[in-house]
């Protein structure tokens, strides 16, 4: 049994992350971030007609880039897990059509990412896969369009409102590599605290978040000071804070190595981000851009992804419902 | 010790409450007071200007409408509306330009779904429910 603990799980044969890709937008090539991402684009269009179809192109450019980035051609790709915000998954699956790779269309609102290379390492751990492709991306015109308003309404944001990457990002598993290596992970469960406003994810997220965590440290029996860093996905200032003071009540204190990617992805006072980058492709991007390259560079040995996922959509936050948050988390270790 | 906020989602949502930072209303007003008025202020000129040319009280509210829907409807398909709404808030979103903005914004969103099932059949979705707000305000 791999299970370890109350759902936490340890891969008898590490895997392998071969390689990773991302492609951004303009606003993330302003933000701070803007040298470890491997191409960044100027025209949210990308010179395609419509918001959904930029998007598939940034899941099929970054899918093709980080094929060629591995050198494992799409013929020895066993399996693609992807996903987006987009409804039914379109981008995902309209950006990946030509690739013929087998493929798994997956929905974990915010944290599709860390849950595609979870089931990617699931499947090569139990031998059913020797390299697999994930990738996740999200497009804030095309997410704004769906979730929100039009993007030229006159309308203000509130201070707790966060912004929607542009951007996807994709890695390659393999059962054979020189890591670095997912050795644990931890799937989340559904924690609805009943956050039912949709300008205000982070803290409907942040209990998920620590929910995983918890659990994930007390599987493994590992303290917050073992990883070198531990990031979350979007939960931006608010959740932030959030998961830090609630982290303490609970006996751990993440305080000196925890951070969130939606935080570092923008800066907030030139950018105008307010509480933060969210989105699928904002964990995508920046574990696929920084941290992975972090790793590479030997500053991070031993890392806590922990993606964080909204799982509503605009009809349930108009009819009243709660927003229940996920959570998955995957130790990357070299 | 304070309660944990995890207890209930009532305690939960209070200790959200806290943690999140209020919008600006104090500046969000005199913002929205300043674009608001000017706009009326421009509003006005149109009229009175229209009256020295001799043109009737009921028409020149007309003309002054009609500048107006065209100035924020003009102003929006270059991108710039979005801007000042973002400045001025209720300022620029209560007077007939707001009405005006939140039509056509969503008809060059939904232009590319066709111009029956996007333009035509979404253009009103935003307007729909801010029309309650201006129909108000034209009675007020």
């Amino acid at each position: 049994m791999k299970k370890i603990g109350k759902q936490s799980y340890k891969l008898e044969n590490p895997v392998s992350i071969i390689n990773t890709a991302t492609i951004v937008g303009p606003k993330e090539k302003e933000g701070p971030l803007n040298k470890y991402f491997d191409k960044c684009i100027d025209d949210e269009f990308w010179g395609e007609k419509t918001w959904e179809k930029a998007e598939s192109k940034f899941v099929k450019e970054t899918s093709n880039l980080v094929i060629n980035k591995s050198g494992i051609p799409a013929t020895q790709i066993d399996f693609c897990f992807a996903g987006d915000l987009i409804n039914q998954c379109i981008s995902s699956s309209f950006g990946l059509k030509d690739l013929s790779i087998p493929f798994f269309g997956i929905f974990g609102a915010c944290s599709t990412f860390v849950e595609s290379n979870i089931l990617g390492a699931i499947s090569i751990d139990g031998n059913f896969a020797e390299n697999v492709l994930c990738c996740s991306s999200s497009h804030f015109c095309s997410a704004e369009k769906q979730f929100r308003f039009p993007l030229e309404l006159g309308n203000q944001r509130p201070p707790s409102s966060q912004w929607t990457v542009t951007g996807a990002g994709a890695t390659i598993l393999s059962k054979n590599g020189n890591g670095p290596f997912i050795t644990y992970f931890t799937p989340g469960k559904i924690v609805d605290m009943g956050i039912k406003d949709a300008n205000n994810m982070g803290p409907a997220m942040a209990a998920s978040a620590l929910d995983t965590l918890i659990t994930h440290l007390n599987d493994t029996g590992r303290n917050p000071s073992y990883y070198d860093a531990i990031f979350t996905g979007d939960l931006g200032y608010i959740g932030k804070d959030i998961l830090n003071e609630l982290a303490k009540t609970k006996g751990f204190n993440i305080t000196s190595n925890y951070n969130d990617c939606g935080i570092i992805i923008f800066d907030k006072e030139k950018q105008d981000t307010h509480s933060g980058g969210s989105g699928c492709g904002c964990c995508a991007s920046v574990f696929s851009g920084y941290i992975y390259k972090k790793i590479l560079e030997k500053e991070y040995k031993k890392i806590l992804l922990i993606a964080t996922g909204a799982l509503t959509n605009s009809l349930t936050t108009q009819q009243g419902e709660s927003i229940p948050g996920i959570a998955h988390a995957i130790s990357i270790e070299t | 010790m304070k309660d944990n906020p995890l207890d209930s989602q009532t305690s939960y949502q209070k200790y959200v409450d806290e943690k999140t930072p209020n919008s600006p209303i104090l500046s969000n007003c005199f913002h929205a007071f300043l674009v608001g008025g000017l706009i009326c202020a421009i509003g006005q000129i149109i009229f009175e200007f229209c009256k020295t040319k001799g043109i009737d009280e009921t028409t020149c509210y007309t003309i002054v409408s009609i500048s107006l829907i065209f100035a924020s409807s003009f102003l929006t398909a270059l991108n710039c509306f979005n801007k000042i709404g973002k400045f001025a808030g209720a300022g620029s979103f209560v007077p007939i330009t707001g009405f005006a903005n939140s039509i056509v914004s969503p008809a060059i969103e939904y232009k590319s779904e066709g111009y029956i099932m996007g333009v035509g059949s979404k253009m009103f979705t935003v307007a729909r429910s801010s029309s309650c707000i201006s129909e108000f305000h034209q009675v007020l």
